[in-house]
């Protein structure tokens, strides 16, 4: 549909209307102004006034503004050329490299239909140890970090991009500094990850609507990959920024607001992106991190607290560590039976110590005696909190639980730390040669 | 055909113009290209009627066709049901990925009821009078005998058999009888009808009030806050708490005929948990797979919001088809939050006032209609048939303070509120003993379960109290009070619901071993110091513990039991 409108009807922030015919709902425009042309999407009509959001945004638009409908929907190109990339929210390039137009898919597809969903069973190695050992990341996991602002999850995302054993790191930013996204570039270039990386990035002063399409292009690309077989992780950030887009443009859409200024489909909205994760049988697997900053630390908060619901766990990152409370990792049944038969009796011993541990400091600080076995728990929590909870520590897993036995070891008798006889026998520090 | 066109689409609602009559919930059809979209008649304004679409609305433009149908968003009833998966709107999901692979693709609609052939014996003969609801003859469908009714749909009034078909083979869709009403009309039968998902079923006789338990297996629910068979419960929780796994206990042990899953707005990966592990499952009860006896709605939370908001009315609709062949059906809604958020999201579409937290006004009398679909009845022929209905609730934020959680408790008959502390302190299952409660009465004598329950409440103030002037400051026997409410926690209302025998206490075990805690409640000991007393408890939970985990009656839990009693009499006073 080449007809091009050159009457706005009105502009509202970033939506805009005009009288057409014959147009199709979701379809993209393109709107021509004198600061450039920019992409916008019908998502309303209403007899012959379609309603579009305009991706640069409003300003600047004039009511004399050509309005050109291509007929399709909004599309992303998808080729090997995408790797080591950086686009923008509306799939434009950051970078130098050429402008990507061949085999152009759609972005927000249909589900998947759960009778072809697997039970996942792979884990994915971070190098981490409060991941690995005590909420291990599965593939096909969705999985959020909640974070308050000033925590270093950006560098924690980046780390896990760049240890994970996937094929492919598709980076969704939305409302990214400028700085954290040549910190991520940085990052994955010193790492030689980039070449199987593929950036999307909305920066914070980016126009908002862009912000919106961030998670469903990262996704859609993810997706494609995910069916030739590959195995892809998608890591968002900041998915608060994402609902504060769909906020800014429910309230200029006039809708009517439910929780805190957030629409009513909130929920649904994030479900529709965080499901995107799946295991294909046959084929490959899309997994999901993302990053949710919650204002003033409140889990309550709509956006954590719906976002909670539909992920399937959450790591909680607080001063700086991955706090064994509150992170939980609803998948990691499915696969720490095997990865060695110590991993999950020492995964619950060393947390019901560490449990211990903060009622003895509870004691402490409330002025309390100390009996011997509370100065054990003190040193243990000193010892498990530098040595395991650090986000410097990088060992792989079976480093990590031998870990787990030394210190259990320089704090506990094999009695008081509470482990079977049987796992103290084969993995107790030194057990092996006192016995013979 | 009634025919309209689209003048708006706005998210999932599309504005139609139309010229004939229709009526609201009427299921039309937006024509696109070669697809065919199912949408329903939410409002009628002039010539202008709002439809919600079930399906993803791009590409839709104004000035396309509109087909209405002319009957009301229903299902379809008949044998075949059982074993089944299905979205919202009743499609087979299975024979749905077969067809299209891995992606839902919009606009493909199959048949619910496969048209396989069963073995029909008829009930009645020729000249007999029958009324809708009546039962002309049965099949087998798995363990049950499927009754083939009269169409529910059909008039009031009687019906003279004309002619009813010999015992033999049909498949689900041939012509079964033929019945003549009163004004000589004839109706023609098969095995399959559909009935509106959003009116409740009432051929049945009276209703009755619901006084037999139904077991769940989970002990703080059968002795403390039991549900009745044909009762009402929610269960209401924050995320995390365990109202997933509660769900999906219920549904392995509860003892009921059959169990409907609406897994509404949920996690597409929770309903493949159930969808691999159901038919590798036995049921107890009759040996054969639990998939035989339970039929799973899934409208997960990436799919169509519209449909999810009809998918609890399908569960509901189908459950009241099988009670009437006077079977307990169990139906386990999760979560009706995602429901009324679909509500929430349509009536904002719809531009109505908003309510509190901007659902809309009408929530309360919704929730309300849809719990008031569970009930006992008793049928025409005499026997009874029952739904229950178990809902969870996911409160934003955790707090019941919000309105749904508020609905729903006005019409329930059982609380069973999950609480946070209890389940990050790992207490399973995390049903507060103290705030949530049952209207129902239990297995357990209520004179002894509300002593226990004082218990508690007083154990309870003695924690708060120790936490400000610390153990010193504790009287010995308020310290005791303390123990036992502590013990009584810890070996009677958590279960360890992945232990192969803990997860499930059957009844006769629940009455034998609440006796025997209720003898250590309501005890008095001969202990002097509290050293002492934390010790002897300590050894008695560890008793209760062992015990809980012994096989029903086996050796072992003999052994135990003796070991436990010992150590009770050990310090017992004799003349309590």
């Amino acid at each position: 549909m080449q007809k091009v409108y050159t009457k706005i009807e009105s502009i509202s922030g970033n939506v805009i209307t005009v009288l057409a015919e014959g147009v199709r709902n979701g379809d993209l425009a393109v709107v021509s102004s004198r600061h450039g042309a920019s992409l916008a999407n019908i998502i309303r009509l209403k007899e012959n006034v379609v309603s579009l959001q305009v991706f640069a945004g409003g300003r600047g638009v004039s009511t004399g503004d050509e309005v050109r409908f291509l007929g399709h929907p909004m599309q992303v190109s998808y080729t090997e050329n995408l790797m080591g990339r950086v686009f923008d929210g509306s799939g434009k390039p950051r970078d130098a490299g050429p402008v990507l137009d061949e085999n152009m898919i759609d972005i927000g597809g249909p589900s998947v239909n759960p009778a072809k969903r697997i039970v996942p069973k792979n884990m994915i190695r971070t190098g981490i140890p409060m991941i690995d050992v005590f909420n291990t990341l599965v593939e096909s996991q969705k999985l959020p970090i909640f974070s308050v602002s000033g925590e270093p999850y950006n560098e924690l995302l980046a780390r896990i991009a760049m240890q994970a054993e996937v094929d492919i790191i598709v980076l969704g930013g939305m409302g990214l500094k400028y700085d954290d996204y040549l910190f991520f570039r940085e990052e994955l270039e010193t790492s030689g990850a980039m070449n199987r990386a593929v950036f999307f990035v909305h920066t914070a002063s980016d126009p908002t609507v862009e912000c919106l399409l961030v998670p469903d292009i990262s996704l859609a690309v993810a997706e494609q990959f995910a069916l030739e077989g590959k195995k892809v992780l998608v890591l968002l950030t900041d998915m608060t920024n994402f609902a504060d887009a769909m906020k800014e443009i429910a309230i200029t859409m006039d809708q009517v607001p439910s929780n805190r200024g957030y629409p009513g489909d909130l929920y649904s909205s994030l479900a529709a992106r965080y499901e995107k994760a799946v295991d294909f049988e046959g084929a490959g697997s899309v997994t999901i991190l993302a990053v949710t900053t919650m204002p003033g630390d409140d889990v309550t908060h709509p956006v954590p607290d719906n976002t909670g619901y539909i992920t399937e766990g959450q790591y909680y990152l607080k001063n700086g560590r991955i706090e064994p409370f509150g992170s939980l990792s609803r998948l990691k049944q499915q696969v720490n039976k095997e990865t060695r038969d110590d991993h999950r009796s020492l995964m619950d011993g060393m947390i019901k110590l560490y449990a211990s541990y903060k009622e003895s400091m509870e004691k402490k600080s409330m002025g309390f005696q100390m009996s011997d076995w509370d100065i054990k728990l003190l040193k243990y929590g000193e010892m498990f909190e530098q040595q395991m909870m650090e986000l410097t520590v990088n060992i792989p897993l079976e480093e990590a639980l031998n870990l787990g036995w030394e210190i259990l070891s320089s704090c506990f008798s094999p009695e008081e730390s509470g482990m079977k006889t049987s796992l103290v026998m084969k993995y107790w520090p030194g057990k092996d040669k006192e016995d013979k | 055909m009634n025919t309209g066109k689209v003048i708006g689409i706005n998210g999932n609602m599309a504005t139609v113009e139309f010229t004939d009559n229709i009526s609201l919930n009427e299921v039309a059809y937006i024509i696109l290209g070669d697809s065919r979209l199912k949408a329903e008649v939410i409002r009628v304004n002039g010539k202008e009627a709002s439809l919600q679409v079930f399906e993803m609305t791009g590409g839709i433009k104004v000035g396309d066709q509109v087909e209405f149908t002319g009957e009301l968003l229903s299902v379809e009833l008949g044998p075949g049901l059982l074993g089944q998966v299905y979205d919202g709107l009743q499609n087979p999901l299975p024979q749905l990925a077969e067809k299209c692979g891995f992606f839902l693709q919009r606009g493909v609609y199959m048949n619910a009821i496969p048209d396989s052939s069963w073995e029909f014996t008829p009930s009645v003969k020729k000249g007999d009078i029958v009324r809708p609801g009546y039962s002309v003859g049965t099949v087998p469908e798995g363990i049950f005998s499927h009754r083939i009714m009269v169409p529910f749909g059909f008039s009031d009034g009687e019906y003279s058999v004309k002619k009813i078909a010999a015992a033999g083979s049909y498949t689900a869709r041939e012509e079964i009888a033929v019945v003549t009403d009163s004004s000589g009309n004839d109706h023609s039968l098969s095995m399959v009808f559909t009935w509106p998902i959003k009116r409740a079923v009432t051929r049945y006789e009276e209703r009755l009030k619901p006084v037999e338990p139904m077991i769940t297996k989970i002990r703080i629910i059968d002795t403390f806050l039991p549900v009745a068979r044909g009762g009402t419960f929610c269960i209401p929780g924050p995320f995390g708490a365990g109202k997933t796994v509660i769900q999906q206990t219920t549904s392995r042990n509860a003892d009921v005929d059959i169990v409907i899953i609406a897994a509404c707005g949920e996690r597409a990966g929770e309903v493949v948990e159930t969808l691999i592990e159901f038919p590798e499952l036995t049921d107890p009860r009759t040996g054969k797979s639990l998939m035989e006896r339970t039929i799973i709605i899934c409208n997960t939370s990436s799919m169509p919001v519209a449909a999810r908001e009809a998918s609890v009315y399908t569960a509901v609709t189908i459950a009241e088809y099988y009670r009437q062949m006077g079977l307990n059906v169990l139906l386990l809604a999760d979560s009706t939050s995602r429901w009324a958020q679909a509500m929430r999201e349509m009536s904002g579409r719809l531009e109505e006032i908003p309510g509190e937290e901007a659902f809309p006004a009408y929530l309360e009398s919704v929730i309300a209609n849809f719990y008031e679909r569970a009930g006992l009845v008793r049928l025409f022929d005499g026997n009874t048939g029952s739904v229950t209905i178990g809902g969870t609730v996911s409160p934003a934020g955790g707090n019941f303070e919000e309105p749904v959680t508020q609905a729903t408790l006005k019409v329930v008959g059982a609380f069973h509120g999950l609480s946070r502390e209890r389940s990050d302190a790992r207490k399973y299952p995390a049903i507060h003993p103290l705030e949530s409660w049952s209207k129902y009465t239990g297995i357990i004598d209520s004179k002894k379960t509300t002593f226990a329950r004082d218990l508690l409440f007083r154990g309870e103030e003695v924690n708060q109290m120790m936490k400000v002037v610390g153990e010193e400051g504790t009287s010995l026997d308020d310290y005791i009070v303390y123990q036992k409410s502590e013990f009584l926690d810890s070996v009677y209302l958590q279960q360890d619901s992945f232990d192969p025998v803990d997860g499930s206490a059957p009844i006769e075990r629940q009455k034998y071993t609440f006796d025997l805690v209720f003898t250590i409640l309501h005890g008095s000991f001969k202990l002097s110091t509290k050293q002492e007393t934390r010790n002897y408890f300590n050894q008695l939970r560890q008793r209760f513990l062992d015990l809980n985990s012994a096989e029903w009656n086996s050796d072992s839990f003999k052994s135990i039991e003796e070991s436990l009693r010992g150590k009770i009499d050990e310090k017992l006073k004799a003349n309590e």
